[in-house]
């Protein structure tokens, strides 16, 4: 009796679970299928069954030059999140495993930095940049998301490192480990996972910026976030085309993102919530 | 000894993302301060030195202005609503047991990978497009006058882009802390015959508490912020409809040529995300101490 009762409930649960996911998710399923429509049927109303045509994709490509900025996107974020990476990583490390009184104001403020609101900064930084001819550079770009995940950087592995265990360096010593040794063997395969997980949300985060990347470029270093954003007015009804071309620009992004969910919620949360 | 040594190799190991950071920090806000009491205008160049107060009585006696920070706080004060009424019941739904409960996460948290000008242009043209849009489609079924819901309605629109965009956030954060809830206190509860509402206001809701404020701050600062998918659905319009402040400063910079204005509104918009800051501060400062 009671088994059925929990078997029906757990159907209703997973029905009404079914139709709000897939409600939640119906914009991008609906970019899909109309990637695969031609233009006339992407705009000839609903319908879900695409002719199938993969013509949209190469249109992307010989008319747009779709792969340069996708480059650039590829570039940027891995570029900036590798950068990061070198800069937070000692600095994390000491915090986490030397800590003073003044780690914890160290970290918060860091954290303030975060919350500067880009549009503040917007003036001297597109001055800064047109005078040092940045503008349009992937190197500026590049210095530019470095900076503003820095924090978040910093924050996810000091939260990571905190976790090692400083008894297990002890250990190490006690049984006559050098310092190489225990850099090697003992920290190391300890602190990648944070590392990897780290490196992941930033390389997310760093893809889908938009407000540097759009303002600060405009055709040799504009990564997707701005070509995109440039379909806005010119390409008018080409909605084929466009959910083409937006569709190959979340697809990478989407599918690292599935694999990210804890990362997401710790470092987003900068550790409040786990 | 050796811990002098330790002090002096971890200040050095800190002193490169400490640097970055203070100079990041200092100076192109430095220079927004300054350039907020300068003439200064990128296509005239005979108007020069100091203002005073000038730019920001310019900027605040704007029209713009006060249109621009009540859209900024509709955005946000909307977004928050939907994404955490929504968060919290969405977050209970899959803490229950179903059938295929990772592929269901898996499409719920998708729209928060959705880079922001492809979110906003899915939904100006697949969705919301009065002529062939789904929402057309629909309405057009139903037998209604189909919406133009960005000369209509262009705020709610926005809105709604961005509580897409949100919602996997608040939800899966939600959920993991619904998820360390105990569930021999939750079984306990309905042992002693507490209903589903009696259990969600006094057990469930203030366990959420916490994470709940953790939603609120965070969301906060990025939505203070929300710049792409205006300019690619409304651009801020019709008139100043749909202008939030980051778009304001940035209309003013880059449209209207004027740094001295936009560097105004730009030290406006850090005092208001300061005011946001101070709370968010505390409440991660307090986990600190855990």
């Amino acid at each position: 009796m009671a088994r059925s009762v929990t078997t029906g409930r757990k159907i209703t649960a997973t029905i009404v679970a079914w139709v709000v996911a897939l409600i939640i998710f119906f914009p991008i399923l609906y970019t899909i299928i109309t990637s695969l429509k031609t233009e006339p049927e992407a705009i000839a109303g609903f319908n879900l069954i695409p002719s199938g045509t993969f013509e949209n994709y190469i249109n992307v490509q010989t008319q747009s030059d779709y792969l340069k900025p996708f480059m650039n996107s590829v570039i940027l974020s891995v570029g900036s999140t590798i950068l990061a990476l070198i800069i937070a990583i000692p600095g994390a490390w000491a915090m986490a495993f030397s800590p003073t009184k003044r780690t914890k104001d160290v970290l918060m403020w860091m954290l303030s930095t975060k919350m500067m609101p880009a549009v503040a900064v917007l003036v001297p930084i597109y001055l800064l940049f047109r005078d040092f001819g940045l503008l349009d550079s992937r190197i500026g770009l590049t210095v530019m998301l470095t900076l503003i995940n820095l924090p978040i950087v910093v924050w996810m592995l000091y939260t990571y490192f905190r976790e090692i265990p400083g008894e297990i360096l002890e250990a190490s010593r006690m049984d006559g480990a050098g310092l190489w040794q225990e850099i090697v063997y003992v920290l190391t395969p300890m602190a990648v996972p944070g590392i990897a997980s780290t490196l992941l949300l930033n390389i997310i985060l760093a893809w889908n910026e938009s407000f540097w990347s759009i303002r600060l470029t405009t055709t040799n270093a504009a990564p997707l976030t701005a070509f995109i954003a440039s379909f806005s007015s010119p390409q008018g009804l080409f909605w084929a085309k466009l959910s083409a071309a937006s569709t190959m620009a979340i697809a990478p992004i989407l599918i690292l993102g599935w694999f990210s969910q804890k990362q997401l919620v710790r470092g987003l949360t900068f550790g409040a919530v786990k | 000894m050796a811990t002098q040594n330790t002090k002096t190799l971890a200040r050095l190991m800190m002193a490169p993302s400490v640097l970055l950071l203070l100079v990041w920090m200092i100076v192109p806000l430095a220079m927004t301060l300054w350039f907020s009491f300068q003439n200064y205008n990128l296509l005239d160049p005979s108007s020069d030195g100091f203002a005073g107060f000038f730019n920001y009585e310019f900027f605040y006696t704007d029209p713009a202005f006060f249109q621009s920070i009540w859209n900024t706080l509709v955005i946000v004060g909307g977004v928050l609503l939907i994404t955490v009424v929504g968060g919290i019941a969405i977050g209970l739904l899959l803490d229950q047991p179903i059938f295929g409960q990772g592929i269901v996460r898996i499409l719920v948290i998708s729209p928060f990978f959705v880079m922001p000008p492809v979110a906003a242009l899915i939904w100006k043209n697949l969705i919301m497009h009065p002529g062939y849009g789904v929402f057309a489609d629909i309405a057009n079924l139903l037998g209604l006058q189909p919406v133009d819901w960005f000369a209509q309605y262009p705020l709610f629109s926005i809105v709604i882009i961005v509580a897409w965009q949100w919602l996997p956030f608040a939800t899966l954060i939600l959920l993991t802390a619904l998820q360390s809830l105990d569930s021999e206190q939750k079984e306990a509860a309905e042992m002693d015959g507490a209903n589903f509402f009696n259990r969600f206001i006094y057990l469930v809701l203030p366990h959420l508490a916490r994470s709940i404020t953790v939603v609120i701050l965070i969301q906060t600062i990025f939505l203070l912020g929300v710049y792409a998918e205006i300019l690619v659905t409304t651009n801020g319009g019709p008139g100043y409809a749909s202008t939030n402040i980051a778009f304001l400063i940035y209309r003013t910079a880059l449209l209207g040529y004027d740094v001295g204005g936009a560097s105004a509104g730009g030290i406006i918009a850090v005092i208001l995300a300061n005011i946001v800051a101070i709370f968010l501060m505390r409440a991660v400062g307090k986990n600190l101490d855990r």
